[in-house]
């Protein structure tokens, strides 16, 4: 009996096989490889080197960061411009992906909004910096209708910033704002509709219950995005003082101090305190329904 | 029992209309329904029933005539100010709300009190029979079990009016046999009005105290389902019906209401319908089950297949002309083998006209 079961016992191939490994898995090198090489090794490589200073003991980087100002002051600030943004370009979303889905050329409207995304930061802050400054077209209709009688300070300072991460963010947060949107059953808001539910009390106890876990994605995304804001602080920014954002930090510890460890140590912060926020909203998005948003079987 | 419709006497449309641009979806559709009455919409798709429905429950405006309900004209009502119960083809329940919360929904949005709402909502689970589920989310219930929350979710707000579009349509045969007797035992505990629309005959038959046969967006024949059985006003409604053959030939003889008709290599007999004359080109429409071998002068027909149905056989064949006809046999008959097929004289029909 026994020397039967070993002649059935099945080779390795076919045990591995059943596990889902086979030729087929090799597949997936390239991908893995392209990874290892090009993300986990350098930051495997950066947070090995946070903790190599230049001088002093493994935690002298994260020391001096958190005892001077200068530095852990970028947190606040970058926080202070990524946060209001990302908020801004939800708030903004949500009641405009409203109407957009209810239209039939959604398509050149998605293009439209593509666009900024395309032209990339620099571009939309160079754009900003003509428009929206002292001699730009913005200022100029201002003072022409009377509204000002000195030009409005827009570049060179926070709301530059807001403003282009504003413009570059806005596209993607209500691209997938619209894709959550419109995953929704509609049958849903005519169910709502029916049993009495007027409009306000459909957004607010069918749609937004079944948007909120979508829109904590899409918080999350946005607000990495704006985070990690760069051109923009310091082309359109006051990249002295007010935006003087956490990035701006790394990159003068990098290249204008020539200090690696103390940039890879900056980006390690930068890091931590991206994930501290996305964790946090993750962590209450568990709290919320996240089934399917669709109204049953068929 | 606490849960009754509200009171009203009839609902008209009068020229209800709907135009999707140059599409008409809906053409000229007068109806007078009692209170209490069970009618049903039947079509085949695109026959513009679930577009009446729509417009009766406010989600899709129509484009020309009115609704009312008694002398109050509801078709300016958004849904919501309606207060009609609508049951979904997909059922449309909230996924993220209790089975409780989902029924309770339409009490809570009128703002009816907390303990009434719980009352009421208990009442209408026992009548579903979904006792045990209320704190269920939709996902953890079968159809059927959503099916039923869908039903309590509508009637729980004692509409002057239930909805149903094709309620039993995702079901599975068996148990859409079982929701049947169930839609109907609620109708009739509840009193209401419902209209429901479906594609199905049987369903319209069985349930339906009036059935309204619908196609290419205008009404066909409204008529109890008795009547529209056995005397179909038209040929398409006839197919409707069942009477899935066809036979074209000439009137040779009409005898107290029974017509004969000379088709191709015999002749057929059926009941002639009205403005039926002698020597005309008429079609005759009969169902597979008033149609059998026999001698004589019967319709010569090519056996192509065979099927046992417990009680009987049917069989598919073709004429000479190759047109399908089907029929009932007591025994079977072998394939490739020629029969005459003829009809039951009092229930076949035979209409003026051919090509129709």
């Amino acid at each position: 009996m026994r020397a039967l079961a070993a002649d059935h016992a099945p080779g390795l191939r076919v045990r591995l096989a059943a596990h889902g490994l086979d030729g087929v898995t090799l597949l997936v090198v390239p991908a893995a490889l392209f990874v290892l090489g090009l993300f986990i090794y350098p930051f495997a490589y950066g947070f090995w080197l946070s903790f190599n200073p230049k001088a002093g003991g493994v935690l002298a980087n994260y020391g001096r960061f958190f005892s001077d100002a200068y530095l852990y002051g970028t947190i606040a600030t970058t926080l202070w411009l990524a946060l209001p943004v990302t908020l801004l370009n939800l708030a903004l979303a949500v009641p405009i992906a409203f109407r957009v889905r209810l239209m039939r050329r959604q398509r050149l409207l998605t293009t439209i909004l593509v666009i900024p995304i395309t032209l990339g930061t620099v571009l939309v802050a160079e754009g900003l910096l003509n428009y929206l400054g002292p001699q730009g077209w913005f200022n100029r209709t201002l003072l022409w209708l009377g509204l000002v009688s000195s030009p409005v300070r827009l570049i060179n300072n926070y709301w530059g910033v807001f403003l282009s991460l504003l413009i570059t963010g806005f596209p993607f947060t209500f691209l997938l704002t619209l894709s959550y949107l419109t995953g929704i059953d509609p049958a849903l808001e005519n169910a709502a509709a029916t049993l009495g539910a007027k409009p306000a009390q459909r957004f607010r106890h069918i749609f937004l219950p079944l948007l909120l876990p979508g829109l904590a994605i899409t918080f999350c995304l946005s607000f990495v995005q704006a985070f990690s804001v760069f051109p923009s602080a310091v082309l359109v920014g006051a990249p002295a003082g007010p935006t003087r954002v956490i990035s701006i930090a790394a990159y003068q510890a990098a290249f204008e101090e020539y200090d690696y460890s103390m940039a890879s140590a900056v980006a390690i912060v930068m890091g931590l305190v991206q994930l501290g926020i996305v964790a946090a909203v993750l962590g209450a998005r568990g709290l919320l329904y996240r089934g399917p948003a669709g109204g049953g079987k068929g | 029992m606490a849960i009754h419709a509200a009171d009203f006497n009839e609902l008209r449309l009068d020229r209800l209309s709907r135009a999707f641009g140059a599409v008409q979806a809906l053409k000229d559709v007068t109806l007078t329904i009692r209170r209490g009455e069970f009618i049903a919409l039947l079509g085949p798709s695109g026959c513009g029933k679930s577009t009446a429905l729509n417009c009766l429950a406010g989600l899709l405006p129509s484009t020309g005539g009115g609704i009312w309900l008694d002398e109050r004209r509801i078709d300016t009502l958004r849904p919501e100010r309606r207060g009609f119960g609508m049951v979904f083809q997909n059922y449309a329940l909230f996924p993220h709300m209790t089975v409780a919360k989902n029924v309770g929904f339409g009490l809570a949005m009128r703002g009816t009190p907390r303990a009434e709402i719980a009352r009421r909502v208990e009442e209408a689970i026992g009548l579903v029979q979904l006792n045990g589920q209320e704190h269920k989310l939709p996902g953890q219930l079968s159809g059927g079990q959503q099916q039923r929350v869908a039903i309590a979710r509508a009637i729980v707000i004692e509409p002057p009016l239930v909805l149903m579009d094709e309620p039993l349509s995702n079901l599975d045969a068996k148990l859409r046999l079982e929701m049947r007797a169930e839609i109907r035992r609620i109708h009739n505990t509840l009193g209401s009005t419902t209209i429901y629309v479906t594609h199905d005959q049987e369903e319209a038959l069985s349930l339906a105290d009036r059935i309204v046969v619908m196609r290419a967006g205008a009404v066909r024949q409204v008529g109890a389902p008795a009547e529209l059985y056995a005397a179909p006003g038209t040929i398409d409604v006839a197919e409707f019906m069942g009477f899935r053959n066809r036979v074209e030939g000439t009137v040779t003889a009409i005898e107290s209401g029974v017509a004969t008709l000379s088709v191709d290599g015999g002749s057929l007999k059926g009941k002639a319908t009205p403005g039926l004359k002698l020597t005309d080109r008429a079609t005759l429409s009969a169902r597979p089950e008033d149609m059998h071998p026999g001698d004589g002068a019967g319709l010569p027909v090519t056996v192509d297949s065979m099927e046992f149905r417990g009680r009987e056989f049917v069989g598919y064949a073709r004429t000479a002309a190759g047109a399908a006809m089907s029929f009932q046999a007591g025994s079977p008959v072998a394939t490739g083998e020629v029969v005459r097929l003829v009809t039951d004289a009092s229930r076949a029909l035979v209409f003026p006209g051919v090509g129709l």
